[in-house]
C-alpha cells in the first residue's frame, strides 16, 4: 500500500507544497494524494511533469480525486 | 466540452485566456471605463462600496457590472463542468482581515496586480514600482508558506452556502437596475453614483456585464491569477500562469498602441500617484495578503463563484476596507497617499507578519 498525502479542504497553494515535500523525502518510489478540487489534480500534474515524476493514476474518489505518483 | 477543459488548462490555453482579458480591458476604456482602468478588480470594488454608501467619496461611487459578472461567469462555468463545489471555514475572520488590509495597500498603490499591469501597458512607469512591489510581498508570502504557515482545512457545505456571494452579486445588479431611493426616508440614495471623476466614467452595463460574464467563465477554467503567476514561479519554478500574464500585458498593450490608448511617462498619468515609495509599500502590502490568502482579488471572486465561502469573505473584507480606505484617509490621490496612508500599510504589514507568523503548522 502507497503511502498516501490526505490534501483535501486545504486552499492553493498547500497541496502542492505537500506534494513537492513528499517528492524531495522520498527522492523516488510511490506515494498516492488525495485532492477535491480539480486545481489542485492540475497543479500537482504540472508539479508532477516539472519535478521528472509520473501520473501513473488519477481515479475518482470521495467528490475528489486520488492520484498515484511515482518516479523510478 | 472535455476537449474545451482541457484546453484551457494547458500553456496555450492561459496564453488565450491572458490575452483575451488584455484586449477586453483595453477596449472597455475605449468604450468608457476610466483610463488605465478597463478592469481593476480593487477599484471597481471600491466603487460598489461607494454606491452603497459605505464611503462618500463622491467621485469614485458606481456598482461595477464587470464585478457581478466576474462572479456569476464563474458560478456558469462551474456548474457547466461540475465544478461547483460548496466548501467553507479556513479560518474565515482571517480571510477577512486579509481582504480588508489588501484592499488598503491596493488603494495606496491605486489598483489590484490586473490594473498594474493595465497601467504599464498605458505607458504608466508608475506601475513599475507597484509591480515591484507587488512581487516583493508575493515573495514574502512565500517564504512563510515554506516555514509551515497555512490556513487549515476547509469544509464541504451546502450548496446553499455557495450560492450567497452570487446572491449578493445578483442583489447589486438588481440595486444598478432599480437605483431604488431608500435614504431620509425614501428621498435619497443610497444608491449612488458618480457625476465626475472615475466612477463616472463606464460603458454600458450590457457591455459591461457580457465582458464580465465571458471573463468570470474563461478565468474560472483556466484558474487565472496574477499572484499564483509570480508564487509558482518563485515556488516551484512553475511558468504555466505567468504565461497567462505575459499574455494579459502584451495584449493589453498592443491594443493600447492600436487604439491611440499608450502615453508613456510618469507623472500626470489617469488615477496614479507618483510616490514610488508607497507605490511600491502599498502593492507589497497587497501582494503579501493575497499570497497568504491564495489569490489574487480576481481569483478570490472566481473562487467565490465556484462555491468556496472563504474567498467570499476575504471579497467582502476588500469591500469594507475600501469604505475604510476612503473613510479615514487612507487611499491614494493623484496628489500622492492619503494623509493616513502610510500609517495603514505599515499596520497592514504588522497585521500580515502576525498571521504569517503566528498561524504555522510544522513541517
Amino acid at each position: 500500500m502507497a503511502e498516501q498525502i490526505d490534501a483535501r479542504g486545504l486552499s492553493c497553494p498547500q497541496p502542492v507544497i505537500l506534494v513537492h515535500q513528499k517528492m524531495k523525502q522520498l527522492g523516488r518510489g510511490t506515494f498516492e494524494v488525495m485532492v477535491d478540487t480539480d486545481t489542485s489534480r492540475e497543479n500537482i500534474g504540472r508539479l508532477t511533469k516539472n519535478e521528472g515524476w509520473e501520473v501513473v493514476e488519477v481515479r475518482p474518489h470521495d467528490s475528489g480525486y486520488l492520484i498515484l505518483l511515482r518516479k523510478e | 466540452m472535455s476537449n474545451l477543459k482541457n484546453f484551457f488548462g494547458t500553456r496555450w490555453g492561459i496564453i488565450s485566456v491572458g490575452a483575451t482579458i488584455g484586449v477586453l480591458a483595453s477596449l472597455l476604456q475605449k468604450w468608457g471605463n476610466p483610463p488605465n482602468m478597463g478592469i481593476c478588480v480593487a477599484c471597481f470594488e471600491r466603487d460598489i462600496a461607494g454606491a452603497l454608501g459605505l464611503h462618500r467619496a463622491a467621485v469614485v461611487q458606481y456598482i461595477r457590472p464587470e464585478i457581478i459578472g466576474f462572479v456569476l461567469g464563474s458560478l456558469i462555468a462551474a456548474y457547466i463542468f461540475k465544478e461547483f463545489r460548496p466548501r467553507v471555514g479556513s479560518a474565515p475572520i482571517v480571510r477577512f482581515i486579509l481582504g480588508f488590509f489588501a484592499m488598503i495597500g491596493a488603494l495606496v498603490f491605486l489598483g489590484c496586480p490586473w490594473r498594474a499591469l493595465l497601467r504599464l501597458a498605458g505607458g504608466d512607469g508608475n506601475a513599475i514600482f507597484g509591480l515591484a512591489g507587488l512581487m516583493t510581498g508575493v515573495a514574502a508570502g512565500v517564504l512563510f508558506l515554506k516555514n509551515g504557515y497555512n490556513l487549515r482545512k476547509n469544509q464541504k457545505t451546502y450548496a446553499s452556502v455557495g450560492w450567497i456571494l452570487p446572491l449578493i452579486m445578483l442583489s447589486l445588479f438588481a440595486f444598478l437596475v432599480v437605483a431604488p431611493l431608500m435614504g431620509d426616508g425614501g428621498k435619497s440614495g443610497p444608491i449612488f453614483f458618480s457625476e465626475k471623476g472615475p466612477g463616472s466614467m463606464h460603458a454600458l452595463i450590457a457591455i459591461s456585464i457580457f465582458i464580465g460574464l465571458a471573463i468570470g467563465f474563461l478565468a474560472q477554467r483556466s484558474r487565472f491569477c496574477t499572484m499564483g503567476a509570480i508564487r509558482d514561479i518563485i515556488l516551484i519554478r512553475n511558468f504555466h500562469l505567468s504565461s497567462g500574464v505575459f499574455a494579459l500585458l502584451i495584449a493589453a498593450f498592443v491594443s493600447n498602441i492600436i487604439l491611440g490608448q499608450f502615453h508613456a511617462g510618469f507623472s500626470g498619468q489617469p488615477i496614479a500617484q507618483t510616490n514610488q515609495i508607497w507605490n511600491f509599500l502599498g502593492m507589497s502590502l497587497a501582494g503579501l495578503a493575497f499570497a497568504l490568502a491564495g489569490g489574487c482579488p480576481g481569483r478570490q471572486l472566481f473562487l467565490a463563484g465556484e462555491g468556496d465561502g472563504d474567498a467570499a469573505v476575504f471579497v467582502i473584507g476588500m469591500i469594507v476596507g475600501a469604505g475604510f480606505a476612503h473613510n479615514f484617509s487612507l487611499a491614494s490621490s493623484p496628489a500622492g497617499p492619503g494623509l493616513y496612508g502610510p500609517h495603514a500599510v505599515i499596520i497592514g504589514l504588522l497585521v500580515c507578519f502576525y498571521i504569517g507568523i503566528t498561524m504555522r503548522e510544522k513541517i
